[in-house]
């Protein structure tokens, strides 16, 4: 049985490893396990991929592990400590704080998914463009971005919300709009270091367009920059949108929010710890998780580290 | 073929290429020579648009350049550059360098042609998918002639294609690119320090230095060392190897 699985793995990762791939399928594949062998040698970096894929599962699995309705009160339950019942205790409503923090994952991961996948892209897409072509187009998008950089994060954040409204969603889009220049500012450095180098102007030889030479040259030698950054700015935004609950500018009760939570725990802070206590704790594990996973792929990912 | 009437090039401040005029016929094969610096490359950087500050004429084909290059220019004129380590897309794979241009120019059945150039260059399809990493200078280099040839054009120019190779794999790429040159009908201009390539692969050479071409001379006479200009004398000496006495009579030309 064992020497069975051996061999089947030992095939598999011939094919990943082979010098000659066969394919583009089996090139990338090959690549790709690279990377996460790398990665899997990473102790610290594996735990945070641990409480990040952790995180994931809860949100999907949320109506089937938690013990408890998030939201329906129970006014005999008020502010239990915690026990076999209620593994951290209940909150002045009487709800469960552990099925509160299992439904408040899918907002954090919301929070952060959606400024990833929105602020990343934006910044790559500035930065790549303002490198390539300097000139006047370099100062035109390095100013407003500088403009965007002078603004403290949180203050800004907070006049987006005041001006559009507290909700989850408007603080997501206040969170992107304060997010993207430092990407902006890494994908322009890393533009600049390579839009000089021969193979950029071997393709430019061959006539493909700038778009082309941006869009399939340049940000190739980009992205691992960004991923880095944005997975380590992800405890960052993850404390913004906390902090944004807190200041009931964010979620809306009531809304398991992390922030939120915190923030109507406080009036009980003394005597009744853990109402704040386990939602701060939540927060700062999840953002220690994605800090370990940002430093193990800057690692992995680096342009200047291998190859 | 290719025809360069006083062409003059300007980095900056910096006035590189002085009044150098130059003809290549069809299928032939012409040597710049010279020291770091001397401008042969820029000559090449300018034909393909690299250097975008130049005056003169430029004519390819019997078509004269303007200022701008458009995608029928790159089906003629291709580069093959210096650097084998360099010119190679870090992230992508053989097939795809190669490819792009094929979908650029929308030329179609990119397979076949793919494979084509690979066994042109001497190299067998088990490259195909690999990165540049996974291959050696010498390859590497036939790999960054395969993507110049793609394209099947008419004139090669090469930026000192073998001085980052060593000597052994020196040998193979020029007798390579002197096949091809046979083969398929190509003209060259070849950038170059060292005369002894330059002799083996060039009909006619022009000695530069200080962004001039000093002297002319074709192959034979740069075989014998029968050359005139105090100048081509000199890099003809340095070529001989290292000599205390040789380097110390050395002076600056200008």
């Amino acid at each position: 049985m064992q020497t069975v699985t051996n061999q089947n793995s030992g095939g598999l990762r011939q094919w990943l490893t082979s010098n000659t791939p066969q394919s583009r399928f089996q090139a990338r594949c090959g690549r790709t396990w690279l990377a996460w062998t790398k990665l899997t040698e990473n102790r610290l970096a594996m735990i945070g991929l641990g409480i990040v894929v952790a995180l994931i599962l809860i949100t999907i699995l949320a109506p089937v592990i938690s013990p408890y309705n998030p939201i329906a009160a129970d006014l005999t339950k008020r502010i239990l400590p915690p026990s076999a019942a209620h593994w951290f205790g209940t909150d002045q409503l009487g709800r469960d704080i552990l099925s509160r923090l299992i439904y408040g994952a899918q907002y954090t991961l919301m929070v952060v998914g959606l400024v990833a996948i929105t602020a990343a892209p934006v910044g790559l897409l500035i930065g790549t463009i303002a490198g390539y072509f300097g000139g006047w187009v370099d100062a035109v998008l390095m100013r407003i971005t500088d403009i965007f950089l002078a603004f403290p994060k949180l203050i800004l954040a907070l006049a987006f919300v005041s001006a559009l409204g507290p909700g989850l969603e408007n603080a997501v889009f206040a969170i992107a709009l304060t997010a993207w220049p430092p990407y902006a500012r890494i994908a322009r450095a890393e533009t600049i270091t390579v839009r000089r180098s021969d193979y950029i102007d071997a393709a430019r030889l061959q006539g493909v367009s700038s778009r082309g030479l941006i869009l399939g040259h340049i940000m190739p030698m980009c992205i691992s920059s960004v991923v880095v950054r944005v997975t380590l700015d992800m405890a960052g935004m993850i404390l913004i949108a906390a902090g944004l609950g807190f200041l009931g500018l964010g979620a809306q009760p009531p809304m398991p929010e992390w922030g939120a939570m915190v923030s109507e725990g406080r009036q009980f802070l003394l005597q009744q710890w853990w109402v704040s206590t386990v939602p701060g704790l939540a927060i700062f594990v999840v953002s220690l998780g994605f800090n370990l996973l940002g430093d193990g792929l800057r690692d992995v990912l680096d342009p200047r580290g291998g190859d | 073929m290719i025809e360069i009437k006083n062409l003059n090039a300007w980095f900056g401040e910096n006035h590189v290429l002085k009044d150098v005029s130059l003809k290549v016929p069809a299928n032939g094969s012409f040597g710049l020579v010279g020291e770091s610096g001397s401008g042969k490359s820029t000559v090449l950087r300018t034909m393909t648009g690299l250097v975008e500050d130049w005056e003169g004429n430029i004519v390819v084909g019997g078509q004269e350049l303007g200022h701008k290059r458009n995608k029928d220019f790159y089906r003629q004129v291709q580069m093959v550059f210096q650097d084998p380590f360099g010119s190679l897309h870090p992230r992508h794979t053989i097939d795809r360098i190669l490819s792009e241009p094929v979908a650029v120019h929308k030329l179609g059945n990119s397979d076949a042609r793919v494979i084509k150039v690979l066994e042109q260059v001497g190299l067998d399809n088990s490259f195909r998918f690999r990165y540049p990493h996974q291959l050696s200078g010498g390859q590497r280099q036939r790999v960054s002639i395969a993507r110049a040839l793609i394209l099947e054009p008419r004139v090669l120019l090469l930026d000192e294609p073998t001085s980052a190779l060593d000597v052994s794999i020196q040998a193979e790429v020029l007798n390579l690119l002197s096949a091809l040159r046979r083969d398929l009908g190509l003209t060259y201009i070849m950038v170059s320090h060292d005369l002894a390539v330059v002799a083996h692969v060039c009909d006619d050479i022009a000695i530069m230095n200080h962004g001039r071409i000093v002297e002319r001379a074709t192959a034979s006479q740069l075989a014998q060392g029968s050359l005139e200009h105090p100048y081509s004398q000199q890099l003809y000496k340095a070529a001989g190897g290292y000599d205390r006495a040789v380097i110390d009579s050395f002076v600056d030309w200008d």
